[in-house]
């Protein structure tokens, strides 16, 4: 099989697992939904928990915003191959001779998707609740790269707890460690817009390193973590 | 014990729509065919020395088994006997511990992708997407195989295993047995060489077992390989050239069928579970 072909394969599986994917949450609804709730409930709590002066805003906003987006995506990616494994549907999917990584980048792609859209809808009302000016054109590599980083840890772990039983005790022990890099260059690149602050160091490209290093771990590892 | 095979099924060979002249499936087909030894006389699957341990329990305890194209085998035994780890391995869903198990002479963990297309798989639970339809659920895996013309070759065998007119209802709302003939329609959905049956006929009404002997006998009609697990020896006795028992993930009883009476194969059955 040619080099095109190959690819030109891999890209149609990759886009039949997630377009699969997508129907099946919009008729589901089993996962987006409770993320968008989680997160929503967050930002109450956390707006009624904090003392919101104008002074200290800048400090907290962004760590309520990234503690909510972390928190509402681990939600979602607990299910990403959980599902899948409890419907017997993985060994299915693994049965084809689909490469592993398209797998990967599928559940990958279908985690990014989801979490973007409880953000959409999540960022105007944090917006509104913590009375900071968030939409500036700035926001949008934050929060994608941010987004990626903690979909990439997840979506390789949720295939890794998936075949335990106590998966969503596991997930997020295994997780926040990891993310750690992620949440403070997010948290801190989300802050600067708010407050410039001198010396800053490159948050953005710390991200951007962050993602292709673990994208690129994860791409190498997944078969062994999904196949018995 | 009598090795058994049926020259003239493994003769006819069917044309694999995923196999394309590059790949390394195609280089084997070859390299079969260019082998001194005739392509007849070759086992299409070949198990050696199999050993599969799950935390150290071992589960199957060495197992040499060979099966020629155009060939049946059942394989009876309790449950926990190694049946399902055994046709997991073949199917590349499993690696052994120890041993080798051979496809159409690829090896069932190094080239695992090729085996994958040469294999369909049912198992005693059908596993579909209950979200999505029928015809949704045969699209999706047709993608996965890369089959050619995916849409006419699902309805077609939607309409073979009687689904035609469920095509478009949520897999959620077919019954079990419906469940069971979709899983048919799906395994049998890129043409495999080899189908593996794990209990495939649990959840089957009369009819629907009657449908799963007339699509198996259409699978061995086109050259296909069968290997099948069931608790039922009528149904091995039926489906079957040889039998082949485990127990505690070793052989224990294999005969040709030719010549065996249900009473004595029933009889060795009980023994062995017993």
């Amino acid at each position: 099989m040619s080099t095109l072909s190959t690819l030109r394969l891999f890209c149609s599986q990759v886009l039949a697992i997630l377009g699969k994917d997508i129907r099946y949450e919009l008729r589901s609804k089993q996962t987006w939904l409770g993320m968008g709730l989680f997160a929503l409930l967050v930002f109450v709590i956390f707006n009624f928990a904090f003392d919101l002066r104008v002074e200290n805003r800048a400090a907290v906003a962004p760590g309520a915003l990234w503690v909510a987006f972390v928190f509402a995506s681990l939600l979602g990616l607990g299910r990403t191959i959980a599902a899948e494994r409890e419907g017997g549907s993985l060994d299915r999917l693994l049965l084809c001779p689909v490469d592993r990584r398209a797998i990967y980048l599928a559940k990958l792609l279908g985690n990014l998707l989801f979490i973007g859209i409880v953000e959409l809808v999540a960022l105007p009302i944090f917006a509104a609740l913590f009375s900071v000016p968030l939409f500036s054109g700035e926001l949008f590599p934050i929060v994608l790269l941010g987004t990626l980083g903690v979909a990439i840890i997840g979506t390789l772990f949720s295939a890794m707890t998936a075949a335990t039983r106590a998966r969503e005790l596991l997930l997020p022990l295994l997780v926040f460690p990891l993310i750690v890099p992620v949440v403070i260059a997010a948290v801190r690149a989300t802050g600067a817009l708010m407050i410039t602050a001198p010396d800053e160091p490159p948050w953005l490209g710390l991200l951007a390193a962050f993602d292709v290093i673990f994208l690129s771990l994860a791409l190498l590892t997944f078969s062994y973590v999904i196949e018995e | 014990m009598t090795y058994i095979g049926s020259d003239e099924r493994a003769s006819k060979r069917r044309p694999d729509p995923t196999c394309t002249e590059g790949s390394s499936l195609a280089q084997a087909a070859r390299r079969q065919e260019t082998s001194p030894r005739p392509e007849a006389e070759r086992p299409f699957v070949e198990i050696q020395g199999l050993r599969k341990s799950f935390a150290f329990r071992p589960v199957l305890r060495g197992i040499d088994l060979s099966l020629r194209a155009g060939e049946r085998l059942a394989l009876l035994g309790a449950n926990g006997a190694g049946k399902t780890t055994l046709l997991r391995i073949l199917a590349c869903l499993t690696r052994p511990t120890a041993g080798q198990a051979l496809v159409a002479g690829l090896d069932c963990v190094h080239e695992a992708q090729e085996v994958r297309r040469l294999v369909g798989f049912v198992a005693h639970q059908p596993y579909l997407y209950e979200e999505l339809t029928a015809l949704e659920n045969l699209l999706f895996f047709a993608r996965m195989y890369g089959v050619a013309r995916g849409r006419e070759r699902a309805l077609l065998l939607l309409e073979r295993v009687g689904l035609a007119r469920r095509a478009r209802d949520r897999v959620g709302s077919l019954s079990r047995g419906q469940l069971q003939r979709l899983a048919l329609a799906r395994a049998l959905l890129h043409g495999p060489r080899l189908l593996l049956l794990d209990e495939a006929e649990t959840g089957l009404d009369e009819a629907g077992t009657a449908l799963l002997s007339t699509l198996l006998a259409e699978h061995m009609a086109e050259g296909g390989t069968l290997i099948l697990t069931t608790h039922r020896p009528e149904f091995a006795l039926q489906q079957a050239d040889r039998l082949v028992m485990l127990k505690g993930g070793r052989i224990v009883y294999h005969e040709a069928v030719a010549g065996l009476e249900l009473a004595q194969v029933r009889r060795a059955y009980q023994e062995v579970v017993g």
